[in-house]
């Protein structure tokens, strides 16, 4: 992980300091409530419905044990014993005071956590491949470029007050995207030239929300030295051109399609020739001195896989697990371990207190205290080793994070949805709840494969239904809930935008519906095919047959 | 006398801002350092460049220092205008007169100017702040300085915080 240097702790100590100071003058009536909205979001303060919602930054996903348990005490403490994982990898508390949020702040900023640019319109968290640094298929880590734009984002004097909100996301793996740098503002991928040397494809003008589209390549070869002069370039002409008299206009996606790709690349390829070369070029030295921070923690060289071998030979749920749940490490010997957060009948990426004093212990003993979350509401072990991995599935059945269901129909992605967002027009918890309990046989689960279901609650997409296969969308209809259902969607290096299935469903309607999608792609798959391969192939018309037969 | 804050300073604001309706209707005024839009500018260049007192241009979001790029030698002083402090493109106006076109007079911010923005301001190359009349602008003097860090480099410095520390 990256480790602070002095003055990283100095400058959060002094975002404490500027914040207490500014919810002081908010709360004595000094601030407007629009003044103090754009610094509190900030900050990572949202009003919600009940309550204000703080979204805590987890750059790119990456928590040491101290951390989580330093979270554990906050929701503790300061909330109702309980956090949630967002799609962007952060961490949300939902019941927070306002008068406390300074305080939650400086407890965060003691463990080297804040709050900063989570929200607002500005440069988010920079997001990757919850695999990151032990993924066997990239070509180098990518965390610590995402810690170099980290530091360029952090408090960018410039782009503060963009048009709307900007996500970045880094990816390292050639024929994947697990990043979804599709549908990002900037997608970042990773790329080596003949010689080795690392340099980067740069993408611009993806995203969800409305007006769901795949970015477009600007830079198609960007030479390391200079990703933060591009990336520097790109944000300039967002923030002097982007749409600022309509919000649902005002995201870079906009601005790119109505410039045309030719043009925009134009246009930031003039502002990139002036700073080019100039002292934002990145030095060897400080690319080394943030590599360092993410080296290979010390593998045992003594790992007994045979071990692991007459485990899976006895133990048929374990078995299932392993093969659902742990990945493939670029160290032999070694997994990395998902924890779903997606038992049946709570909030997907809900996680309690004392279950994140659990995990931290777990990951003390078998991961390296190191824990990460994943954009799909989950977390990591990332490096666990072979003969370990059976009594840790032990522990973690008896928490309820062994679920053996990643990337399977249960595994759902969802935002909180209307039972605590003030944004969304409906639920999504319950729905997510239902569709669980229609397929509460796991062999059933297993058969059918890989599928992902994504539920927002409006359309801001915090669900990320666009890129689910099936993506499920709350829509409000003269104040009742409704489901639009979309089909095809993908988040992976064919990043694609989900069709529209027809009129939406009323809540009760939803299960039903999904029972029949799958109906369908049960009577039509070839043997091994997967859902979205069957979709692909057979087209939408005999899914809307069914359903609104 | 209104007050500005300019190099840190709270001093008097020897500037007045005319909007082009008070142009219009009444003319420059014939003494004093004055303020005018950028589209008076370029329609009363001539004129304007005969008077023997300052005067300054004021450029709105979406009129940018490149409408201006000929006369920045002359200029003493560039006004960029928020009229919401959250619109941003001002931010880049400022540090687009700093750094590409080199302009050494006094940038100054206007309209929706805010103690909470002005670190960020002035990291962009505003050196002039007239603070909204409604606050009190010597508690905004604190919001020129709230960090003693800075990862970027920006205007005073270009370095970023790695080139200053090895420095």
């Amino acid at each position: 992980m990256y480790v602070y240097q002095d003055y990283d702790q100095r400058l959060l100590e002094e975002r404490v300091a500027q914040y207490r100071d500014q919810t002081r003058r908010y709360l004595a009536g000094q601030l407007s409530e629009d003044e103090f909205l754009a610094l509190r979001l900030q900050n990572g303060l949202y009003i919600q419905r009940y309550a204000p919602m703080m979204r805590i930054s987890v750059p790119y996903g990456m928590l040491n044990t101290t951390q989580v348990r330093k979270l554990a005490s906050i929701s503790r403490d300061y909330d109702k014993g309980f956090c949630h994982v967002s799609t962007r990898q952060n961490i949300q508390l939902n019941w927070p005071e306002v008068a406390d949020t300074p305080d939650i702040l400086a407890e965060l900023a003691s463990v080297q956590m804040h709050a900063i640019q989570t929200s607002g319109n500005c440069i988010r968290n920079i997001t990757t491949d919850e695999y990151a640094g032990v993924n066997p298929r990239e070509i180098e880590d990518p965390r610590p470029w995402c810690e170099v734009i980290r530091q360029w984002a952090t408090f960018n004097p410039e782009f503060a007050y963009l048009p709307r909100k900007f996500k970045i996301a880094v990816n390292a793996v050639p024929d994947a995207d697990p990043a979804l740098i599709g549908v990002h503002d900037i997608g970042v991928q990773i790329v080596h030239d003949h010689d080795g040397e690392t340099g980067f494809q740069v993408w611009a003008g993806g995203g969800l929300g409305r007006t769901p589209m795949t970015g477009e390549v600007i830079g198609e070869f960007v030479p390391w030295p200079d990703l933060l002069a591009y990336l520097e370039a790109i944000l300039r002409v967002y923030n002097k051109y982007g749409n600022r008299d309509n919000k649902y206009k005002a995201r870079i996606k906009i601005l790119v399609k109505a410039l045309g790709a030719d043009k925009f690349r134009e246009l930031a390829e003039a502002e990139f020739a002036e700073l080019k070369g100039g002292a934002m070029t990145l030095t060897r030295e400080e690319v080394a001195r943030i590599k360092a921070c993410f080296v290979d923690p010390d593998y045992r060289v003594d790992v007994d896989s045979a071990a692991l071998h007459s485990a899976l030979d006895q133990h048929r749920a374990f078995n299932r697990w392993y093969h659902t749940n742990t990945r493939a490490h670029k160290r032999g010997g070694y997994r990395a371990v998902t924890l779903t957060l997606k038992k049946t009948g709570r909030i997907p990426g809900d996680i309690t207190d004392e279950q994140l004093e659990a995990v931290a212990d777990l990951a003390d003993r078998y991961a390296f205290s190191e824990v990460r979350t994943t954009h799909q509401q989950n977390m990591v072990l990332a490096d666990v080793a072979e003969d370990e991995l059976y009594d840790l599935w032990r522990q973690l059945d008896a928490l309820g994070f062994a679920t053996p269901n990643l990337g399977l129909i249960t595994d759902i992605v969802s935002c909180p949805g209307g039972d605590l967002c003030a944004l969304a027009n409906a639920k999504s918890v319950p729905i997510a709840e239902g569709i669980q309990r229609q397929f509460d046989d796991l062999d059933f689960v297993h058969d059918l494969g890989p599928l992902d279901v994504n539920i927002s609650g409006c359309m801001n997409a915090c669900g990320h239904h666009h890129i689910g296969h099936i993506g499920i969308l709350g829509v409000d209809k003269k104040g009742k809930e409704f489901y639009q259902i979309t089909l095809g969607g993908r988040g992976d290096r064919q990043s694609r935008i989900g069709e529209k299935m027809g009129p939406s469903f009323e809540s009760h309607e939803v299960n039903g519906v999904i029972g029949k999608i799958v109906r369908v792609y049960l009577d039509n798959r070839l043997e091994n095919e997967p859902f979205i391969s069957t979709y692909e192939r057979i087209g939408m018309d005999p899914f809307k047959e069914v359903v609104y037969g | 006398m209104a007050k500005v804050i300019v190099n840190g300073d709270i001093v008097d604001n020897a500037w007045q801002r005319l909007t082009s309706e008070e142009l219009e209707q009444q003319g420059v005024p014939e003494a004093g350092a004055v303020i005018v839009p950028l589209t008076y500018w370029l329609s009363h260049r001539e004129a304007l460049l005969e008077r023997s007192a300052p005067v300054g241009v004021c450029l709105e979001p979406g009129e940018e220092p490149a409408d201006l790029a000929a006369d920045l030698p002359t200029l003493p002083l560039v006004a960029v205008n928020f009229p919401a402090f959250k619109d941003g493109r001002g931010y880049s106006y400022a540090r687009e007169l700093r750094t590409r076109y080199g302009f050494e007079g006094e940038v100054r911010a206007v309209g929706d100017v805010l103690q909470d923005q002005l670190f960020y301001m002035h990291r962009v190359g505003f050196n002039a702040f007239e603070v909204r009349a409604d606050r009190d602008i010597e508690e905004a003097l604190n919001g020129l300085r709230p960090f003693s860090v800075t990862y970027q480099g920006d205007v005073h410095d270009e370095r970023p915080i790695y080139r200053r520390q090895s420095a």
